[in-house]
C-alpha cells in the first residue's frame, strides 16, 4: 500500500471535520478498503478510523422497537447481539469469516454497498433507517447501484435502524470462490406487507423484487411464487453464473426463504 | 498390534512442531545483511511487440539501486527447457527462447519486462509503477484450436507456427486402431476438458540471490521442490556458473504440487542482480504475481473413443488431446501430456490396441506444466469417463465392465510401452465396495430423494506410473536429465546419524518417515536419525521430489548407502570381538557372533570407526559415512479404485460430496498416518478440480479468474469425512522397500469419481442426455446442464 496517515478521533465531530479534507477517508473494519489498499487500488493520503468514537458501536432497541445497531458494530457482535432480530443476526453470522467477522462492520458494508454484500439486501428488506452524522435516510433512497449510495463525501454512518418484522429469513447463495452472495434474498414479513431485496444479482446492486412482495403480501407461502420469476435483463453474468441462472436462483431462494422465514 | 517405530508405524510427524508453532525456516523468513529488494513490472497484455522500457523516472525515485530491463539479459542464457519431444514424423518439437526478462516481445499477461531492485520493498514497489512500457498491442491466441489455424497470430515469430509438437503413440498401431475402431460393435467416444488450473501452493514462490565478492561464490535461497536441478539448470544453461560456485537452498517449503519443480525467472534474476549489484536481492511473490507466473497445470481438450466387442471386451482405444503449453515451454512442460500421460492409457485394462494423438500448443497464456499427477490425472480422467460412458450405453454395470477388462496377470506390458510389475485390481475394487459401502446406496439414495435431492455413485480405477524414473529410459524419451536419486548417510561417532538426501520434502513428512526406514533397517531408535535435505551443499546430487519418487527413488537410495554402512559396521564389529564378518548379525542395534553370547552395541562400532585405536586400518579407512546412488529399473504402479456418493440440488445444481471412498495399492506402506493425509490431501485437490478450481481467461488473454476471489480453492466444508484404506499390497517388485508412492492417487483417482457420480445422479433423475459436464462442476454448469 501506499504511505498514509491515519488518524483515531475519539469523537463524531472530531472525525467529520478530519473526513472533511478531500483526501482523508473513513476507516471501519478495514475489511474491504485495506485488500483494496494493499493492491494499491486507492490512495487516500488519510484515514479516519472510526472504531475509537464512542456511541456508535452496539446494539439496542428504540422506543419504536426498532432494532438500532451502532454504525461501527462488527458482523460477529450483530450475529450474537441481535437476538430481536434473528434473520439479520443469521446474516451477519455468515459474513466471510471469523476475522472478518470481528472487524468488519455494518456501517462499512453499507457505505461500500458490493452489489454482492449481504448488509444491503437486510436494510432494503427492512425498510431500515441509515443515520448519518448528518441526517436520516430510507433505506429505499439509500442505495443506488453498484458501490453507489446516497451518502455525501465524507459522511458517517453513525446508526442503522431495522423495524423489527413478524417473520423473516434471509437466504444466502454462494459464489464458490468469494462467497460473498452469487444471490441473496432477504425476505421480511410486515404487518403492512412484506418486502424482497434481492442482493448479488442485479448489475444495479441491490434491489426490491416487488412482484414477490406483491404475492407475499397477498399470501405468504411459497406456493404464491409460483409462476412469478425475476427476468434476467440486467442480471450479472460472469464466471459464476449466467444472467438467466441469477434470475432464476432468485426464484428458489425467494421461496425457500419465506419456507423458513421464522 | 501397531508398532511404535521403524517401518509400518504410523510415527507423528515430527517437522509439524516447527511447522504449526511457527519455527518453520521459509525463504522469506530468511534476510541477508544488506539484502535488497526486487519488484517485477509485468505485462498487462497478452501480446504484444516491446517497442522498450522507459526507466528514467523509476531509476531516479529514492531508494532505487537499479532497474533492469531484457537488455541486460543480452548473452545471458535462456531459461531451458528439460525435455526434447520428438513429434510423430521423427522431428524434434519446436522449442522457442525463453529470456529471463522480455526482450522484444510480451506473451502472457504476467510476462517480466522489468525489474526494480532498491533499498527497500515499498521503494521498489513504488519504482515500478514508474517504469513505462512501450507496448504495441498484437492479437492474442488464447484458444487452442484457433492458435492452429492457418494465420492466426504467432506467439513467437521465429517458430513455423504455434504447433509445439503433434505426437503420436504408438505411431505403429495408428492404423491398427483405427481400422479395430471403424470394424468395432460399439464405439462410445466422448469430448472433454481437463481444465486449466493453478496450483496455490500455502506459500508463494519467493528468491534470494546473494553473492560473495571475496571468492565469486553465488548462493541462491528460493523455494523448491529440487535445488540440484535448479543448481544444474540455472548455472549451466542461464547464467554460466558452474556449480562449484553456485549453491541452491530450498529451505521449508510450504507446498509445491509440481509447480516449485521448474526453474523460473524470478530464481536466475535475483541470482544475477546479487552479483551485478554485489548485494543480496530478494523477491516475494505475491499472490496476484503468483496467478500469473507460477507455471499452471492441466489444460488438455480431448476427444476419446473407445471400442468394444459385444462382451464388453475392450478392443481398440484412441485418443486426440490439444495440449496447452502456455507462451513458453516450463522445465517439463512437453513430457507432461506425453511421456507422463500417452503410457498410462492403458490404465486397469487389458486394451490390446492404443493410439495417442497430442498436440501441444503454444497461447498467449501463462506456461502450462507438471500439477500433482501431471498427465496422469488427464488420461485416468478421460479413461474412466469413457468407461463409465460406454457402460452406460451398453446397459453393463460400470464396476462389471471394468472388471472384464481388468489386467489380472503380472508383469503385463501394456501397448503403450510400459510394464507393470505387480498389482490386484480387483483386490482394490472388492475393497472400495466394501469400504463404500455400495450396497447401501439404494437406502441413501431414498433418503436422500425424501429430501428433495438427487443422489449418485461414480466409480472408477487408476494406475499411475510413479517413481520417475530409470535414467536410460527415459534419457530415450527426451529427458535431459537423469531420474536418479542419492542419498549420503553420515554416522557420527557418538551412533546418532544424518541422512543427506537429494529428495526434498515441502509436505510431505520425509523428516519423519525416512528414519523410520533406518531404525528398522539398524534397530536403533528414529530420534537418532536425522534427514537433511533442500541445500546442494549438504546432498551430493539430487533430482528432488514430485511424481510421488521420494521413497520409491530416494528412499531406495539411503537404503543402499546404509546397507553399505552396515557392511563396514559389521567389518568393525567383527574386528572388535575376533570373529569372522560372515558371522555377525545385526539386530536391536547389537551385532553379535552368531552362536555366541558375544556382541558390541552400535555405539560401540560407530566410536570405533571415529576413534580407531583398536580398528583394522590396514583393511578399512576409518569413519562410517556411505553415499548412494539409485537409479530405478522399472516405475512403479501405484493403484486403486476410488467411490464418491454425491447430491445434487435440482433447484440450483449445488453438488455436495456426501461420501467419498478410496482403495489404494501402494505397495508396502511405512508411515499408514502420513500415507492417509498424502491421500486425503490428494482427494481435497482432486475435489477442487472436479468441482471448484478453474483457471480461465478471457479472448483477450486477460486472465479473470486471477484472485481468490474468482478462483475457488476447495475449504474444509466441501469435503467430506474420507474413508480411505490402503490394506491391499502387492510390493513394488523392483526396489528395495516394496513401495510405490502415495502422493498424487488422490488427486489422481477422485476427478472421474466426483462426475461419474454427478452424472449418475442426473441419470437416475432421468435427465438420460447428459453423459458428461466438463469440470469445474460448478451450481451454475450442472444447473446449465439440467435446464438445457
Ligand atoms: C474474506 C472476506 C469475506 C467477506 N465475505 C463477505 C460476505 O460474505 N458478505 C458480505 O456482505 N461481506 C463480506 N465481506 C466484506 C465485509 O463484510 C466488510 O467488512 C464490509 O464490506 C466492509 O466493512 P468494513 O467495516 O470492513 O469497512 P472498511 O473496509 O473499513 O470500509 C469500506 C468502505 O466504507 C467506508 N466506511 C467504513 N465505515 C463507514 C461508516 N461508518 N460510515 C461511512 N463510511 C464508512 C470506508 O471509507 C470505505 O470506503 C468479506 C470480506 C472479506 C475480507
Amino acid at each position: 500500500m501506499y504511505d498514509f496517515i491515519l488518524e483515531r478521533p475519539t469523537s463524531l465531530d472530531a472525525a467529520v471535520a478530519l473526513l472533511s479534507d478531500e483526501d482523508a477517508q473513513a476507516l471501519g473494519g478495514g475489511q474491504t478498503l485495506i485488500p483494496t489498499l494493499k493492491q494499491r487500488l486507492a490512495q487516500p493520503g488519510r484515514l479516519v478510523s472510526l472504531t475509537a468514537i464512542p456511541g456508535i458501536r452496539g446494539i439496542c432497541r428504540a422506543e419504536d422497537g426498532a432494532l438500532c445497531i451502532g454504525g461501527t458494530t462488527p458482523h460477529g457482535e450483530v450475529a450474537t447481539g441481535a437476538t430481536a432480530y434473528p434473520a439479520l443476526a443469521d446474516l451477519a453470522g455468515n459474513i466471510g469469516d471469523p476475522a472478518v467477522r470481528s472487524r468488519g462492520t455494518i456501517g462499512g458494508s453499507l457505505a461500500n454497498n458490493d452489489p454482492s454484500a449481504c448488509y444491503p439486501a437486510a436494510a432494503l428488506a427492512s425498510g431500515a433507517t441509515i443515520v448519518t452524522n448528518d441526517r436520516q435516510i430510507a433505506a429505499d433512497d439509500y442505495f443506488q447501484g453498484m458501490f453507489t449510495t446516497a451518502l455525501e463525501e465524507g459522511e458517517i454512518i453513525t446508526e442503522v435502524r431495522f423495524p423489527v418484522p413478524e417473520v423473516a429469513n434471509y437466504q444466502k447463495f454462494e459464489q464458490p470462490a468469494s462467497r460473498f452472495a452469487l444471490v441473496g434474498v432477504f425476505v421480511a414479513k410486515y404487518p403492512d406487507g412484506v418486502r424482497v431485496a434481492v442482493t448479488g444479482a442485479s448489475e444495479e446492486g441491490v434491489f426490491r423484487w416487488t412482484e414477490a412482495e406483491a404475492a407475499l403480501s397477498a399470501n405468504f407461502t411459497a406456493d404464491a411464487l409460483d409462476g412469478l420469476s425475476a427476468p434476467a435483463d440486467g442480471m450479472i453474468g460472469d464466471l459464476h453464473g449466467t444472467p438467466a441462472y441469477r434470475a432464476h436462483l432468485i426464484g428458489v431462494l425467494t421461496k425457500r426463504a419465506v419456507a423458513a422465514a421464522s | 498390534m501397531p508398532k511404535d517405530g521403524g517401518i509400518g508405524a504410523s510415527s507423528k510427524r515430527r517437522e509439524d512442531v516447527r511447522f504449526l508453532t511457527g519455527q518453520g525456516n521459509y525463504t522469506d523468513d530468511i534476510n541477508i545483511h544488506g539484502q535488497a529488494h526486487a519488484v517485477f513490472v509485468r505485462s498487462q497484455v497478452a501480446h504484444g511487440t516491446l517497442n522498450g522500457v522507459d526507466t528514467a523516472d523509476a531509476a531516479a525515485m529514492p531508494g532505487v539501486l537499479r532497474v533492469f530491463t531484457g537488455a541486460d539479459f543480452e548473452g545471458v542464457g535462456s531459461i531451458p527447457c528439460g525435455w526434447q519431444v520428438t513429434d510423430r514424423f521423427g522431428e524434434v518439437m519446436q522449442e522457442p527462447g525463453h529470456p529471463v526478462l522480455a526482450q522484444g516481445k510480451v506473451r502472457h499477461v504476467g510476462d517480466p519486462i522489468a525489474v526494480v531492485v532498491a533499498e527497500t520493498y515499498e521503494q521498489a514497489r513504488d519504482a515500478a509503477e514508474a517504469v513505462v512500457p512501450d507496448i504495441t498491442d498484437l492479437p492474442a491466441v488464447v484458444d487452442m484450436k484457433a492458435a492452429l489455424a492457418e494465420g492466426a497470430p504467432k506467439v513467437h515469430d521465429d517458430l513455423t507456427s504455434n504447433l509445439c509438437y503433434d505426437w503420436g503413440f504408438v505411431e505403429d498401431n495408428r492404423d491398427a486402431v483405427d481400422a479395430a475402431i471403424r470394424g468395432a460393435h460399439h464405439v462410445t467416444t466422448l469430448e472433454l476438458v481437463n481444465q486449466r488450473l493453478v496450483a496455490n501452493p500455502m506459500e508463494p514462490r519467493v528468491a534470494i540471490g546473494d553473492y560473495a565478492p571475496g571468492t565469486g561464490d553465488s548462493t541462491l535461497y528460493t523455494t523448491s521442490q529440487n535445488p540440484h536441478v535448479i543448481r544444474l539448470l540455472m548455472g549451466a544453461f542461464v547464467l554460466g556458473i558452474p556449480e562449484h560456485k553456485l549453491r541452491v537452498v530450498a529451505p521449508d517449503v510450504g507446498g509445491g504440487f509440481g509447480t516449485k519443480i521448474f526453474h523460473y525467472a524470478e530464481e536466475a534474476f535475483c541470482t544475477f542482480a546479487a552479483k551485478a549489484l554485489k548485494r543480496a536481492v530478494k523477491w516475494t511473490s505475491t499472490r496476484s504475481e503468483a496467478f500469473m507466473s507460477d507455471a499452471h497445470g492441466r489444460d488438455h481438450v480431448t476427444k476419446i473413443e473407445l471400442a468394444l466387442d459385444e462382451q464388453g471386451q475392450f478392443l481398440a482405444l484412441r485418443t486426440d488431446t490439444h495440449a496447452n503449453m502456455g507462451a513458453y515451454l516450463s522445465t517439463f512442460a512437453p513430457s507432461v501430456p506425453t511421456w507422463l500421460h500417452g503410457t498410462l492409457m492403458a490404465g486397469n485394462y487389458k486394451t490390446p490396441l492404443i493410439y495417442v494423438n497430442v498436440k501441444a500448443v503454444f497461447t498467449n497464456t501463462v506456461p502450462v506444466d507438471a500439477y500433482r499427477g501431471a498427465g496422469r490425472p488427464e488420461a485416468t480422467f478421460q479413461l474412466e469417463r469413457v468407461i463409465d460412458k460406454a457402460a452406460r450405453e451398453m446397459g453393463i454395470d460400470p464396476v462389471d465392465l471394468r472388471r472384464r477388462n481388468f489386467i489380472t496377470e503380472f508383469p503385463y506390458a501394456t501397448p503403450v510401452a510400459v510394464e507393470y510389475d505387480t498389482g490386484d485390481y480387483n483386490a482394490t475394487l472388492d475393497k472400495l465396495l466394501e469400504i463404500a459401502d455400495v450396497a447401501g446406496f439404494s437406502a441413501r439414495e431414498a433418503e436422500s430423494k425424501a429430501r428433495g435431492k438427487l443422489r449418485g455413485l461414480g466409480l472408477n480405477c487408476y494406475i499411475e506410473a510413479c517413481g520417475i524414473a530409470p535414467s536410460n529410459l527415459v534419457g530415450q524419451l527426451g529427458a535431459r536429465a537423469g531420474l536418479y536419486e542419492s542419498a549420503t548417510v553420515r554416522v557420527n561417532a557418538t551412533g546418532g546419524l544424518v541422512v543427506m538426501t537429494g529428495s526434498h520434502s515441502h509436505g510431505q513428512g520425509h523428516e519423519t518417515s525416512f528414519p523410520q526406514v533406518i531404525s528398522e533397517m539398524i534397530g536403533i531408535p528414529e530420534d537418532m536419525i536425522e534427514i537433511v535435505h533442500g541445500d546442494t551443499a549438504n546432498a551430493p546430487m539430487g533430482m528432488g521430489t514430485y511424481g510421488s519418487r521420494s521413497l520409491a527413488v530416494g528412499g531406495s537410495a539411503m537404503v543402499r548407502a546404509t546397507e553399505k554402512i552396515i557392511a563396514k559396521a559389521k567389518k568393525i564389529a567383527a574386528h572388535l570381538m575376533e570373529a569372522a564378518e560372515g558371522d555377525i548379525e545385526l539386530k536391536d542395534g547389537q551385532f553379535s557372533v552368531a552362536g555366541t553370547d558375544k556382541s558390541v552395541a552400535w555405539g560401540d562400532v560407530t566410536l570405533a570407526a571415529y576413534v580407531p585405536h583398536n580398528y583394522p586400518l590396514e583393511d578399512i579407512e576409518p569413519g562410517l559415512e556411505e553415499t548412494a546412488f539409485y537409479d530405478p529399473a522399472n516405475f512403479t504402479y501405484p493403484s486403486g479404485a476410488y467411490a464418491c456418493e454425491v447430491e445434487v440440488d435440482p433447484d440450483t445444481g449445488k453438488v455436495t460430496i456426501e461420501r467419498f471412498a478410496a482403495a489404494d495399492d501402494f505397495g508396502n506402506v511405512v508411515n499408514p498416518m502420513i500415507v492417509d493425509g498424502q491421500v486425503h490431501g490428494g482427494l481435497a485437490q482432486g475435489i477442487g478440480q472436479a468441482l471448484l478450481e478453474g483457471c480461465s481467461y478471457d479472448s483477450d488473454g486477460q486472465l479473470i479468474s486471477g484472485s481468490y476471489m474468482d478462483y475457488a480453492m476447495p475449504r474444509a466444508d466441501d469435503v467430506p469425512f474420507y474413508s480411505v484404506d490402503h490394506s491391499c499390497q502387492t510390493p513394488c517388485t523392483h526396489n528395495p522397500l516394496g513401495v510405490k508412492g502415495c502422493g498424487e492417487a488422490g488427486a489422481i483417482g477422485s476427478p472421474p469419481a466426483v462426475v461419474n457420480a454427478v452424472v449418475d445422479a442426473l441419470q437416475r433423475a432421468g435427465h438420460s442426455d447428459i453423459t458428461h459436464i466438463d469440470m469445474p462442476l460448478t451450481p451454475a454448469r450442472v444447473w446449465s446442464a439440467m435446464n438445457g
